[in-house]
């Protein structure tokens, strides 16, 4: 359902050429649960960002549900950004001022969902991740782990093919953490697929599949224990 | 998205920063306020003006040196060539005539005792309160017999007489006006302030005094009374006539009041729309301020942005959702501004000829909106081209 062909990313930085990627290739299937992983500047979040559509690969392909995206147009990325993929990041993204409810309405506001259906969805989202009771409080009212779950309901409302995490408890005290781990495994274990990026074995270890990066190329793409 | 939801961000927004977007509308609603208050001050003094030369009686001709008319709007550079014995001539001539006065016209001194009024001196004929309907407060107007023998009497203008009287009877007394001696026989009725004119400054003398004062006996202008309503053209081609066997058609105008009153009307329009167009100024300035608060918006909430792309939000949906914020912005400063305007220009009624105008308040308002989107489209375009990835990372 994912496939990544010879996926490279360029940089240019003042005149500088950085190759972030320098020809990536791997295949997953439904329902899979992938760490990747690699040191810092390995090219993780420029692997992540290309698969979630915020980016275009320089050369390459990402096939995405059958569909190539890499020659999308920015709306039609808008669209797969929308529909196909959750995003989760380490620093939540969350729009600070609003309530976790509106937070998680929010992709349904832009995949055109009337709104008493997306106060439902968005409900039963945060229902998921156990936050119901708190759908009205504002997300800087939250804490961390908290504001975390809301990014995990978020990136589940538009019930997408794929769920990107990146470095999903960078951010995190390990209980919270923790936490997050645990809903993304039940997550997983009710058949969605979880790509997820970080740089701690630990946490690697809740995922079924780790693919290693080093400078821009794939090191071992390996199973792992499942914790 | 539809817009329904967009509004409602774009409120949610605005509501977010209160001060601020009042501080951003201040500079429409002033602008909106200008430009409805100072459009009624116009039509107010239009529609005052046109009553007020539409009360001096529709059957009146004004005779004019130079050539003037709707269509050139300006006598410039013409000579007084028009005499007394022009008077005499148009009286023995023309059928359609009831009355004709010859006027001259200058600035002056009157003065009594130690005191000096600077005015404008009108030396006339008995018949003058009669033809221009302004009645005498107080004594009488001069006699055609007074007229005839130049005789040193004056008529006086309220405000003369105020001046330089105070609360004492000027009946009687003695003035000076120019290096004459005058009798004060009357004062004339109030006529009251208009345009900063005031009508009652004014001292009367009988026309052939005035020619010795002068040193000059040209007309400023003739005034001619038609017998009635219904043959007022036929008494201006009369005059035209008469007098075209005398002068060239550059030397005078014969108007009627109707062609007075449209040259006139065309003056106060074309100070209206002036008045307007200094007033849509600040409006435009208003619409630099809200482009200036979107930018910093934009600015301000480019994480947001970044997070409304990262889900799903396409192009025009940010752009909409930023030209809705100003459009709102200017929209709401022209509602207020106009409630403002409509207001301000109801109190001012007090002091001044107003009269708000609905096209003023649909053209500010309108005018308000278009600045809205104009100065939104800039600060929307560069929060909807923002690259996801840069706008989620912005700190």
């Amino acid at each position: 359902m994912l496939e990544v062909n010879e996926l490279t990313k360029t940089y240019q930085l003042d005149g500088f050429s950085v190759e972030a990627l320098r020809g990536i290739t791997f295949t997953i299937k439904e329902g899979e649960f992938v760490a990747i992983m690699g040191p810092s500047g390995s090219g993780k979040s420029t692997l992540m960002n290309l698969i979630g559509c915020l980016d275009r690969p320089t050369s390459g392909s990402v096939i995405l549900d059958g569909q190539e995206t890499s020659k999308l147009k920015d709306n039609q990325l808008a669209s797969v950004r929308n529909l196909k993929v959750g995003f989760v990041f380490q620093n939540y993204n969350l729009l600070s001022r609003t309530t976790a409810l509106k937070n998680v309405e929010l992709p349904l506001i832009y995949a055109g969902i009337g709104s008493g259906n997306r106060t439902e969805r968005a409900f039963e989202a945060l229902k998921i991740v156990g936050l119901e009771e708190r759908a009205g409080h504002r997300s800087n009212q939250l804490s961390g782990g908290q504001q975390q779950r809301v990014a995990i309901a978020r990136a589940l409302v538009n019930d997408p093919s794929i769920i990107l995490a990146d470095e999903p408890t960078g951010s995190l005290d390990s209980k919270s953490g923790t936490e997050i781990m645990n809903i993304l495994k039940l997550l997983n274990d009710q058949g969605r697929t979880i790509i997820l990026v970080t740089h701690e074995e630990y946490i690697a270890g809740y995922a079924r599949r780790a693919i290693r990066l080093l400078d821009g190329l794939v090191t071992s793409d390996k199973r792992v224990g499942k914790k | 998205m539809n817009l329904m939801e967009s509004l409602r961000i774009a409120i949610g927004a605005l509501v977010a920063n209160k001060a601020r977007a009042m501080l951003t509308m201040l500079g429409v609603i002033i602008g909106v306020m200008a430009v409805i208050i100072l459009i009624s001050i116009g039509q107010g003094v239009k529609s005052d003006v046109t009553s007020q030369v539409s009360g001096l009686g529709s059957n009146l001709l004004f005779v004019m040196p130079g050539r003037m008319g709707a269509d050139t709007q300006q006598s410039v550079g013409f000579t007084y060539k028009l005499k007394p014995e022009d008077v005499d001539l148009l009286k023995r001539r023309m059928a359609f005539a009831k009355d004709i006065i010859g006027n001259i016209e200058a600035p002056s001194r009157v003065k009594y005792r130690n005191k000096t009024h600077r005015t404008i001196v009108l030396g006339t004929s008995a018949s003058y309160p009669v033809v221009l309907d302004r009645p005498i407060a107080q004594g009488r107007f001069f006699t055609a017999a007074q007229v005839e023998a130049g005789r040193r009497v004056a008529v006086l203008g309220k405000t003369v007489v105020d001046d330089i009287f105070g609360s004492e009877n000027p009946i009687g007394k003695r003035v000076t006006i120019g290096a004459q001696k005058y009798l004060v026989i009357g004062v004339m009725s109030e006529k009251g302030n208009f345009m900063g004119q005031d009508f009652d400054d004014g001292a009367y003398v009988p026309l052939t005094n005035m020619t010795s004062l002068m040193g000059s006996d040209r007309l400023s202008h003739i005034i001619i009374k038609a017998k009635d309503e219904m043959h007022v053209k036929d008494a201006q081609d009369e005059a035209k006539r008469i007098l075209g066997t005398k002068y060239s058609p550059d030397d005078y105008s014969v108007m009627t009041q109707g062609e007075t009153l449209s040259i006139l009307q065309n003056i106060l329009s074309i100070m209206t729309l002036m008045l307007a167009g200094i007033a849509s100024i600040s409006l435009l300035v208003g619409g630099i301020g809200i482009m200036n608060i979107m930018l910093v918006s934009v600015t301000e909430r480019t994480r947001e942005i970044g997070i409304r792309k990262a889900v799903g939000a396409r192009t025009h949906d940010i752009m909409i959702q930023f030209v809705i914020e100003a459009i709102i912005l200017s929209m709401t400063g022209g509602a207020i501004g106009i409630a403002i305007g409509i207001g301000g220009s109801l109190v001012m009624k007090n002091w001044m000829p107003v009269e708000v105008t609905w096209w003023s308040v649909m053209l500010s308002f309108g005018f308000a909106a278009i600045v809205g989107i104009f100065f939104g489209v800039y600060p929307a375009w560069k929060a909807a081209r923002l690259d996801p990835i840069d706008a989620l990372r912005y700190e």
